[in-house]
């Protein structure tokens, strides 16, 4: 790979890395001496790792195969149901049956619009969402690229989702789509300030970027994991996650696909194979922030106990990365839809003058406490649970004494 | 000159970026120059790359694309959904903008002219560091701070008007 781009772009991979070593001392003993006298080891290095990005994205789309059948197995279980059971056992092939079915839909391109940037916009969408698994950690060994400026560069890439969904919105030609896609390119661009800010305070306890190194600097076991490391960012991590629900445009914050409003909002005229790439690409952004939260504040692939695996690895990074996926779907079944302005004031009014006293917090707590020590996590986690049992008592008195607003004064 | 793959995905930006800058100036409807002008900031985000500048670039697709021209498309849809919406050009922004640009041109062919070393891009004897905690330690330590502490106030102006413009006046 260091053939490719400069150095720096890729600081922590070593300059003979595993796709070169591979080309090197399996690949070419196996070929003819004749091949292998016209055979680059550049060259070889560039094709195996091409052929491990065709993996890759051959792979992950698989994922949101497994997450549309979750969503809706836990949709049945909160509304008493089964959900699908007649596809396979259980149920389970019920994704893949559907998948057929929209592959072989008619693939309808509105008339009245504009043809190339209808075509073109699902592919911006799918791309960027999967682009930005390229800078996660799933393991210690199992990343596509450790980026010196992995979250930066998720930050980066997962803005440019709103210009698919603006592209798609406008190219429909019709008034459900503009309209869907102007409410998600305001909200995007409104979250995005609590989302980039509350990242940023994990990024001043640990002082980098890179994704690797966030997670090495969680690795002394349950408390060391930087949710509970102060109080400022067990608050950021509120913020972060539900931020990214609105980024990824689920049920809280729907609106730019508010079935009772603007029928699908920006994919209203997507049918077919085309449809299927926004769902795709919906539930691989899920997958995404869920991980990136889970990587950021939740240890990553680093386990609960320091010296041993449990909960920790792949298998760990999944674990929790899953809850966190399962947690966005309870919410979707659970709360109503925000209105507009209940949108923009959550965003405006609360979570980012919250995200900048976090930030103030979290640069003080590091006059205070520059090493992690027992006493600084000790009273981080103290002050945690008073916080917790303060807001608990406030929030619960509030709602118990507040009186149900009238319907003519809302 | 050595022809490596370094110097074709090089050459594969560079012409990214000036063809789809060519596209923005010569295409009459705004919103597909709006679309092209976001594949001429990644291909100037990728020439940043060569340039071992990865902060910069991320920097660049945030602002520009996640941030500048979601605001311009927003204005563009808000103002006119229409898909004739077209381009007018009269001959005295044409003259301006050309006086403009040729003031630009030979600008940047100045500075291309006294720029004393260019580094190849085959030469990989010359490693730079990732340049994240240089432009953090720049700014924080001093040389660059009341630029720094300008810029960040002249933003705030900015919103703190944009906010007095947008508020509905109230009169009672």
């Amino acid at each position: 790979m260091s053939d490719i781009l400069p150095e720096g772009f890729f600081a922590q991979v070593p300059a003979g890395n595993w796709a070169e070593e591979f080309v090197q001392n399996v690949v070419i003993p196996q070929l003819p001496e004749a091949v292998a006298a016209h055979f680059s080891v550049a060259f070889g290095t560039v094709l195996v790792m091409f052929a491990c990005a065709g993996i890759f994205v051959g792979l992950v789309p698989l994922l949101p195969l497994v997450l549309v059948l979750a969503e809706r197995k836990v949709a049945a279980r909160f509304q008493n149901r089964t959900g699908p059971m007649r596809v396979g056992p259980w149920g389970t092939l019920q994704t893949l049956a559907d998948g057929v079915k929209l592959i072989f839909k008619e693939d309808y391109i509105p008339p009245q619009g504009d043809k190339f940037l209808f075509l073109l916009a699902p592919y911006i969408i799918f791309a960027c969402s999967f682009a930005v698994f390229a800078a996660i950690p799933f393991g210690q060994n199992i990343l596509v690229s450790p980026f010196n400026i992995g979250i930066f560069y998720i930050m980066a890439i997962s803005s440019v989702i709103v210009m698919g969904v603006i592209m798609a919105g406008w190219s429909s030609n019709s008034k459900w789509s503009l309209l869907g896609s102007l409410r998600s390119a305001a909200q995007i661009v409104s979250y995005e300030i609590p989302l980039g800010l509350s990242i940023l305070t994990v990024v001043m306890l640990v002082g980098s970027l890179n994704m690797q190194e966030i997670v090495a600097s969680q690795s002394n076991g349950l408390f060391s994991w930087l949710i509970f490391r102060t109080p400022f960012t067990f608050i950021a991590f509120f913020i972060f996650f539900i931020s990214s629900i609105a980024e990824v445009n689920r049920t809280p914050f729907d609106l730019p696909e508010a079935e009772s409003e603007i029928v699908a909002g920006f994919h209203t005229e997507y049918s077919g194979m085309r449809f299927a790439l926004f769902f795709i690409a919906e539930y691989a952004n899920m997958f995404a922030v869920s991980a990136i939260a889970a990587t950021l504040f939740l240890g990553g692939w680093e386990g609960i106990l320091p010296g041993y695996d449990f909960l920790g690895g792949f298998p760990g990074f999944v674990i929790k990365t899953l809850a966190l996926v399962f947690l966005m779907m309870w919410l979707r079944w659970t709360l109503p839809r925000l209105r507009v302005d209940q949108l923009m004031n959550l965003c405006w009014k609360y979570f980012i003058p919250i995200a900048f006293f976090n930030i103030l917090g979290t640069g003080i707590w590091g006059l205070i406490f520059p090493e992690d020590t027992l006493i600084s996590i000790s009273i981080s986690c103290v002050l945690i649970y008073v916080g917790l049992i303060g807001a608990y008592n406030v929030a619960g008195r509030g709602l118990a004494q507040k009186p149900q607003p009238q319907a003519s004064s809302a | 000159m050595e022809f490596t793959l370094k110097t074709f995905i090089f050459y594969g930006f560079a012409l990214l970026t000036v063809a789809s800058a060519l596209v923005v100036v010569t295409v009459r409807n705004i919103v597909h120059a709006a679309f092209s002008l976001m594949v001429t900031l990644f291909g100037v985000a990728g020439l940043y790359v060569f340039l071992q500048a990865d902060f910069l670039a991320a920097t660049q697709v945030i602002v520009y694309v996640g941030g500048i021209l979601v605001l311009i498309l927003f204005g563009v849809m808000m103002t006119s959904g229409r898909l004739e919406m077209r381009l007018h050009i009269e001959r005295g922004q044409l003259l301006l903008g050309g006086v403009i640009s040729a003031a630009l041109l030979m600008l940047l062919l100045t500075i291309i002219a006294n720029t004393p070393k260019w580094k190849n891009l085959s030469d990989d004897g010359e490693q730079l560091e990732p340049t994240t905690r240089r432009i953090g330690e720049l700014i924080l330590n001093g040389q660059f701070l009341l630029p720094f502490e300008v810029v960040s106030v002249l933003l705030l102006v900015a919103l703190i008007g944009a906010a007095l413009i947008s508020r509905k006046e109230v009169r009672d």
